[in-house]
C-alpha cells in the first residue's frame, strides 16, 4: 500500500526511549518498511563485527509475527528468567488512519476539492506518524537485545537476524491463544498464591513494592496523557478545519476578512505540538508500562523460584522425617537454592540497570519534550507576530484607503 | 431637473428647500452642461420637477417616453395635489404644537455655517450664469415674509408661514409657465430626455466606475423622499436661511470653535459642520419625540450637503462625494461609552430575573447628563428591539438583534445555585447584552431614537410584556419565515440592481459561512476546554507518579512537570474563554446581524412588491379607462380618470417609497460591512494577541522546566 523510506528521517532525533549502549559490533536497525494490507513487512538491517555471524552485513524481511515469535521463544528459555526480558513490541494499529481514509472516500463527494486535498494532505501525516512509530517499537525491541550482553548471543535472536527466509512462524491459532490465556490466568492465581511467602531479601521486597506501586501510576498517567493528546490532535484537528472555512470565507469575501487567512498559518503547528508530544512523552511512559511489566514478569519468576524453593525445602524436610528419598530431595532442594541465588543475583543487577535506564530515558525524553515544545510555542509566536503584525497593517491600509490616500 | 440655468429666486429656494438635496449630482449635471439653451420660464418647471423627486429621474421619465404631450401636464398635478395638503395639515398641527423658540435659539448657528458654503460655492462657480445680485433676490423675500407674518409669536410662526408663502409661489410661479412650458416642453423634450440619460448616467455610471457604488446615489434619491414626504422637515430646514441673513451673517464664525474638535479631519469645514448640524438636531429633538424622528431624517441628508458644494466645483463629483461619505462614516463615532455590568438575580424562583447595570458615558447633548446609570432586565433590551424594529425596520433600516433568548440557561440561573456554568452564563449574556447595546448607539439613526435615549435615561421602564412569547431568535425566525413565505408567494423580483443582486447573494453566502465556521469555533471551544481538563487530570498524575518516584531527581522533574502541566491547563482554559467570547460570539452575533441584513433585504422586496401591484393596479385602470373610451361612457370616464391619477400618485409613492428604502437599505449594508470589517478586524486582532501571550506563557513554563529535566542525573 504504502512504502515509506525511513531513510530520510534518520537524521531526525529518534525516540528512542531506551538509553542503548552503542557499541559497534552489533548494530541493527530498520531502515525500511512495507505496509501491505494489516501486515507490515520490516526490513532488518544488521551490521556486526561478530564472528557469530556470517557476514559483516546484512538485512532480512520481518514480519511483526516473528518479533513476537522471537520474544516469546525467549520468554520461554528457563536460563533468561533472571532477566528483563524486552517487551514485545505493540502490534501495528492502522486502524485509526484506515477509518479515516474510508471515511475520506465516503465524503469525496460531499467536499470541495481544497477541503479533500487537505484532508488527505492530513491522513497522510497521520498515517506517517503511525508508521514511524510502529517502525521505531520494533527497532528498539531488537536493539535491546543487541545492547544485552547475554541476549545478543542468544541463537534464536542471531537465526532472527541472519536467516534470510521467512522465519515460517505462523500466528497464535485459537487453541494456543487460549493456552496464552489460560496461562495468564494461572499466572496471576499463581501470583496471588506466592504474594503470601515471605520474602528474604529486602531489596527485592522494596522493589516489589514500589514496582507494584510505580507501575499503576504509570499506567494511570499514561492513559491520561494519551487522553491529552488525543484532545490536543482535536484541537489541532478543529484548527485546521477552522483555517479551512475560514479560507473559504475568505474566497467568497473580497475585503473584509483577507488578513484572517493568516490565522490558519497558526493550526498546522498545533498538528506537531501534538505529535511531537505524543511521540516523546507519551511514548516513554507506554514503553515503561511495558517494561515494568517485563520487570514485574522478572519479580515474578524470581518469587516463583523462592516459592518452588521454600517447597523443595519442605520436601527435604518431609522425606527427612520420612528416611526416604533423601538424596533426591536433597539434590531437588539444592537446584532450587542455586536457581533462586541466580536468579535473585541476575535479578538484582538488572533491576538496578533497569532503573538507571529508566532515569536517563525519562530525562533524555524529557528535555527533548521541553525543547520541542519550547521550539513549537515560539514558532507559533512568530507566526502570531506576523499575523498580528499583518492584520494591523492591513487595518493601516484599510484606513488610508478610506481617508483617500 | 437641468438645473443649467439658475433661476434665482427658485435657486434658493430650492437650496432652502432641501439644504440636503444632493446638490453635488445637480451640480455635476450643470458644470457638464453649463449653457442654458432654454428660456427661463422653462427652468422653473423644471426645478420644480426636480424639486419634486424622484419622478423626474425615473418614474415619470419612463411613461414620459411613450407620450411625452399627455403627461407633461401630470407632475405639476402633483405638485399641486398632494404636498400643500401635506404642508398644510401636518406640520401646522406638529409645529406650532412645540416651543420653537429653542429650535431657533440653536438652529442658527449649524446652518449659517452651511448656508455661507451653500451659497459662497455656487457663486464661486462663476461659470454659471448666477451673480450675486441675484443671489440676494430672494433673500429679501425671505427676510420679508417673517415680518410679515401677523402672528406676535415671530419664532413659533414663520416655519409655517414661509410655508404658505412657498405653496403661494409654488402656485403662482408654475401656473404661469406650466401653460408655457408645456409648449416648450415639447419643444425641449427630446432635450429632456437627454438630460434624463445624463442623470440616469450620473446615478448608475459612477457606481460601476467608482468601487464603492451606492453612495452617489444612495443619500439623493434619499433626500428627495424625504424632503417630499416629510414636509415637516422643511420648516426647520428652512429656518435656516432666514436665520443667516437676518442676524447670522456676522456670527456665523462664533460656533466653529465648538466643533473645534474634530479639526484633524482632511477638510474640515464640511466635517464640522456635520457635527454642529447633527448636534443641534439632537438639541432639537429634546423637545419633541415625534419630531425627532424627522429631524433625524433631516440630519442624514443635511450631512450629504456640505459635500456638495466642494464636490460640484469638480466633474468628479461623485467619487469625491464618495470619499467625504467614507469619511463620515468612519468618522461616525459617537461620543458615547455603554457599558453594562453588575448582573443581579433580583427576585426568588421562577420570577426571578437578573438585572443588568446600564452604564453611559457620552458628551452628546442629548443627555441630560454626562453619566447616568439605569437597570435594565434581559426583556427590556428585548422590548427596545422590538419597539425598534416596529418603528424603522420597514424604513430599510438595520436594527441591530439582540442575544437569544434561552430558556434553559435562564432557568439554571433561576434555580441555580452559584455553580460555574450559570455564571458563564450571565457573563456571555452580559457581554451579549453590551455589544447589542453598543450597536444600537453606534447606529447614527437608531441613537436619535427616543426609545433609545428612554431606554438608556429613564429610571423606570415600562415592563415590556409581549417579548415573553416571541423574542430572541423565536421573533426573528417568525419574521424571517412570514417574510420568506411572502416572498416565496410573490414572483421573483427581476432585479434591475446588480449591486443588491450581489449583495444579496454575497450575504447568503457569507452567512453559511459563518455558520459553518461558527460551527467548527464552537467544538474547537468544546475541545480546549476538554483538552484543559484533561491536562489537569495528567498533571495530577504526573505527580502521583513523582511522589512515588524513588529518584530524587527525577521525582522533582516529575512533580515540576506536574506544576507546568497545571499552568498549561490554566491556559488552554483562558484560551478557551478566549476563543469564545473573541471568536465565536464574535461569529454568533453577525450570523444574527446577517440575518437582519436579509430582513432588511426582504423589505425592500417587500416594498418593490408594493410598487409593482399598484403598478398592475394602474395598467388595468387605464386599460378599463380605453374601454370605457371605446365605448364612449363619458360619464363613467371621469371616474376612470380620477382612478387612474389616484393610482398614479399611489405608484409614484410606492415607487418613491422603493427607491427611498433600496437607498437606505444600501446606507446601511455599506455601513454593516464597514463595521463588520472593524469589528473583525478588532477582535482577531485582539484574538492573536490572546495567542500570543499564551504562548509567551507557554514559553516561558517550558523554559523553566528545562532545566528540571536537565538536574536529573
Amino acid at each position: 500500500m504504502t512504502s515509506i523510506s525511513e531513510d530520510s528521517d534518520k537524521e531526525k532525533v529518534r525516540s528512542v526511549s531506551v538509553d542503548l549502549n552503542n557499541d559497534a559490533s552489533l548494530v541493527i536497525d530498520i531502515p525500511d518498511a512495507l505496509c501491505e494490507r494489516d501486515k507490515v513487512k520490516f526490513t532488518v538491517h544488521t551490521k556486526t563485527t561478530l564472528s557469530s555471524f556470517q557476514k559483516p552485513e546484512f538485512s532480512v524481511p520481518r514480519q511483526h509475527e516473528e518479533f513476537i515469535w522471537l520474544h516469546d521463544t525467549i520468554v520461554e528459555t528457563e536460563e533468561y528468567a533472571g532477566l528483563i526480558i524486552p517487551p514485545a513490541p505493540p502490534k501495528p494499529d492502522f486502524e485509526g488512519p484506515r477509518e479515516k481514509m474510508h471515511k475520506l472516500g465516503e465524503g469525496e463527494s460531499s467536499m470541495t476539492k481544497e477541503e479533500y486535498a487537505k484532508m488527505k494532505q492530513e491522513l497522510e501525516a497521520e498515517y506517517l506518524a503511525v508508521f514511524k512509530k510502529t517502525v521505531q517499537v520494533h527497532e528498539v525491541f531488537l536493539q535491546r537485545f543487541s545492547s544485552h550482553p547475554i541476549f545478543r548471543k542468544d541463537r534464536n535472536f542471531q537465526i532472527f537476524l541472519e536467516y534470510d527466509q521467512d522465519l515460517s512462524v505462523r500466528r497464535k491459532n485459537a487453541k494456543e491463544m487460549f493456552g496464552g490465556f489460560f496461562k495468564n490466568m494461572v499466572k496471576s492465581a499463581d501470583e496471588v498464591l506466592i504474594s503470601g511467602v515471605k520474602e528474604v531479601d529486602e531489596f527485592f521486597e522494596q522493589e516489589k513494592t514500589f514496582l507494584l506501586d510505580y507501575s499503576s501510576k504509570i499506567k494511570d498517567a499514561t492513559a491520561k496523557a494519551e487522553k491529552m493528546t488525543r484532545s490536543h490532535k482535536n484541537v489541532a484537528d478543529d484548527y485546521n478545519h477552522i483555517s479551512g472555512a475560514l479560507n473559504s470565507t475568505a474566497a467568497d469575501n473580497n475585503t473584509a476578512f483577507k488578513k484572517t487567512i493568516s490565522v490558519c498559518v497558526l493550526q498546522k503547528l498545533e498538528d506537531r505540538v501534538a505529535s511531537d508530544q505524543e511521540l516523546k512523552l507519551t511514548e516513554l511512559l507506554r514503553y515503561y508500562t511495558r517494561d515494568i511489566q517485563a520487570a514485574k514478569d522478572l519479580l515474578y519468576r524470581r518469587a516463583r523460584a523462592l516459592a518452588d524453593n521454600e517447597n523443595s525445602n519442605k520436601a527435604l524436610d518431609k522425606a527427612r522425617l520420612k528416611g526416604k528419598d533423601i538424596a533426591q530431595a536433597e539434590e531437588n532442594q539444592k537446584q532450587c537454592l542455586q536457581k533462586f541465588d541466580k536468579l535473585s543475583e541476575s535479578g538484582k543487577k538488572e533491576l538496578t540497570s533497569f532503573k538507571a535506564r529508566r532515569v536517563v530515558a525519562f530525562r533524555k525524553n524529557l528535555i527533548e519534550m521541553t525543547e520541542l515544545e519550547i521550539k513549537h510555542a515560539k514558532v507559533r509566536r512568530l507566526k502570531s507576530n506576523n499575523t498580528l503584525y499583518g492584520s494591523k497593517l492591513s487595518i493601516f491600509l484599510l484606513c488610508q484607503k478610506s481617508l483617500g490616500y | 431637473m437641468s438645473l443649467c440655468h439658475f433661476y434665482p429666486s427658485l435657486v434658493i429656494k430650492f437650496f432652502r428647500v432641501c439644504v440636503c438635496v444632493c446638490v453635488e449630482l445637480k451640480m455635476a449635471a450643470s458644470s457638464e452642461r453649463s449653457p442654458p439653451p432654454f428660456p427661463d420660464s422653462e427652468e422653473p418647471e423644471l426645478l420644480e420637477d426636480s424639486d419634486e423627486g424622484a419622478d423626474a429621474f425615473t418614474g415619470t421619465s419612463i411613461s414620459e417616453m411613450d407620450s411625452p404631450s399627455p403627461d407633461s401636464t401630470r407632475p405639476p398635478k402633483d405638485i399641486f395635489n398632494e404636498p400643500p395638503e401635506d404642508i398644510f395639515s401636518d406640520p401646522l398641527s406638529n409645529i406650532n404644537s412645540e416651543p420653537q423658540k429653542k429650535v431657533d435659539a440653536k438652529i442658527p448657528s449649524p446652518s449659517s455655517d452651511e448656508a455661507v458654503d451653500l451659497f459662497s460655492d455656487p457663486l464661486d462657480d462663476d461659470s454659471e450664469v448666477m451673480s450675486s445680485p441675484e443671489v440676494q433676490n430672494p433673500m429679501p423675500d425671505l427676510l420679508n415674509e417673517p415680518v410679515e407674518a401677523p402672528k406676535s409669536d415671530v419664532l413659533g410662526e414663520p416655519p409655517v408661514h414661509r410655508d404658505a408663502a412657498r405653496q403661494q409661489d409654488v402656485f403662482e410661479d408654475p401656473p404661469k409657465s406650466s401653460s408655457k412650458s408645456s409648449s416648450v416642453k415639447k419643444a425641449a423634450s427630446s432635450e429632456m430626455f437627454g438630460d434624463d440619460d445624463d442623470d440616469e448616467d450620473l446615478f448608475k455610471e459612477p457606481p460601476k466606475v467608482v468601487t464603492k457604488k451606492p453612495q452617489p446615489s444612495g443619500p439623493p434619491v434619499d433626500v428627495f423622499t424625504e424632503v417630499k414626504s416629510d414636509v415637516k422637515v422643511k420648516p426647520q430646514v428652512k429656518d435656516d436661511p432666514t436665520d443667516l441673513f437676518a442676524e447670522e451673517a456676522l456670527t456665523a464664525p462664533a460656533p466653529k470653535p465648538s466643533a473645534g474638535s474634530s479639526s484633524s479631519r482632511t477638510n474640515g469645514v464640511h466635517s464640522e459642520e456635520q457635527d454642529l448640524f447633527s448636534e443641534a438636531t439632537v438639541e432639537l429633538s429634546l423637545d419633541s419625540p415625534r419630531n425627532d424622528r424627522k429631524n433625524k431624517d433631516a440630519v442624514k441628508p443635511s450631512v450629504s450637503a456640505p459635500a456638495a458644494p466642494v464636490a460640484s466645483s469638480s466633474s468628479k463629483a461623485p467619487s469625491k462625494t464618495l470619499k467625504e461619505l467614507e469619511e463620515e462614516e468612519s468618522e461616525d463615532k459617537f461620543d458615547l461609552n455603554i457599558s453594562i455590568t453588575n448582573p443581579e438575580k433580583v427576585g426568588d424562583g421562577m420570577n426571578a430575573y437578573m438585572a443588568y447595570k446600564v452604564s453611559t458615558q457620552t458628551s452628546l447633548t442629548m443627555f441630560r447628563s454626562k453619566t447616568f446609570t439605569v437597570r435594565r432586565r434581559f426583556s427590556d433590551f428585548l422590548g427596545l428591539f422590538e419597539k425598534l424594529s416596529e418603528k424603522h425596520s420597514q424604513n430599510g433600516y438595520l436594527i441591530p438583534p439582540p442575544p437569544e433568548k434561552s430558556i434553559l440557561g435562564m432557568t439554571k440561573v433561576k434555580v441555580g445555585k452559584e455553580d460555574p456554568s450559570s455564571a458563564e452564563f450571565v457573563e456571555r449574556r452580559r457581554a451579549a447584552l453590551e455589544r447589542y447595546l453598543q450597536r444600537v448607539v453606534s447606529h447614527p439613526s437608531l441613537l436619535q431614537d427616543p426609545d433609545v435615549r428612554e431606554f438608556l435615561e429613564k429610571e423606570e421602564l415600562p415592563r415590556a410584556v409581549s417579548t415573553q412569547a416571541l423574542s430572541g431568535a423565536g421573533f426573528l425566525k417568525m419574521l424571517n419565515k412570514a417574510t420568506d413565505a411572502v416572498s416565496k408567494m410573490t414572483i421573483k423580483m427581476n432585479e434591475q440592481d446588480v449591486w443588491f443582486d450581489e449583495k444579496i447573494q454575497d450575504v447568503e453566502n457569507e452567512e453559511q459561512h459563518l455558520r459553518k465556521l461558527h460551527v467548527m469555533v464552537e467544538s474547537l471551544v468544546n475541545h480546549r476546554k476538554e483538552l484543559s481538563g484533561n491536562t489537569a487530570v495528567f498533571a495530577k498524575s504526573v505527580a502521583m507518579l513523582g511522589s512515588s518516584e524513588d529518584n530524587t531527581a527525577l521525582s522533582r522533574a516529575l512533580s515540576q512537570l506536574a506544576e507546568v502541566e497545571d499552568r498549561i491547563e490554566q491556559l488552554h482554559q483562558e484560551q478557551a474563554s478566549n476563543d469564545f467570547f473573541t471568536f465565536s460570539e464574535l461569529l454568533a452575533d453577525y450570523i444574527r446581524l446577517l440575518g437582519a441584513v436579509r430582513g432588511c433585504f426582504d423589505q425592500r422586496m417587500k416594498a418593490w412588491q408594493r410598487w409593482q401591484d399598484a403598478e398592475n393596479m394602474l395598467q388595468k385602470k387605464r386599460e378599463a379607462e380605453a374601454k370605457l373610451l371605446w365605448a364612449n361612457k363619458p360619464d363613467k370616464l371621469q371616474q376612470a380618470k380620477d382612478e387612474i391619477t389616484e393610482w398614479e400618485a399611489k405608484v409614484t409613492q410606492y415607487e418613491r417609497e422603493f427607491e427611498r428604502i433600496s437607498a437606505t437599505v444600501r446606507k446601511e449594508v455599506i455601513r454593516f460591512d464597514k463595521e463588520k470589517a472593524r469589528d473583525f478586524n478588532r477582535q482577531v486582532i485582539k484574538y492573536l494577541e490572546s495567542l500570543l501571550h499564551s504562548q509567551q506563557q507557554l514559553i516561558k513554563y517550558w523554559d523553566a522546566f528545562l532545566p528540571e529535566a536537565k538536574a536529573i542525573v
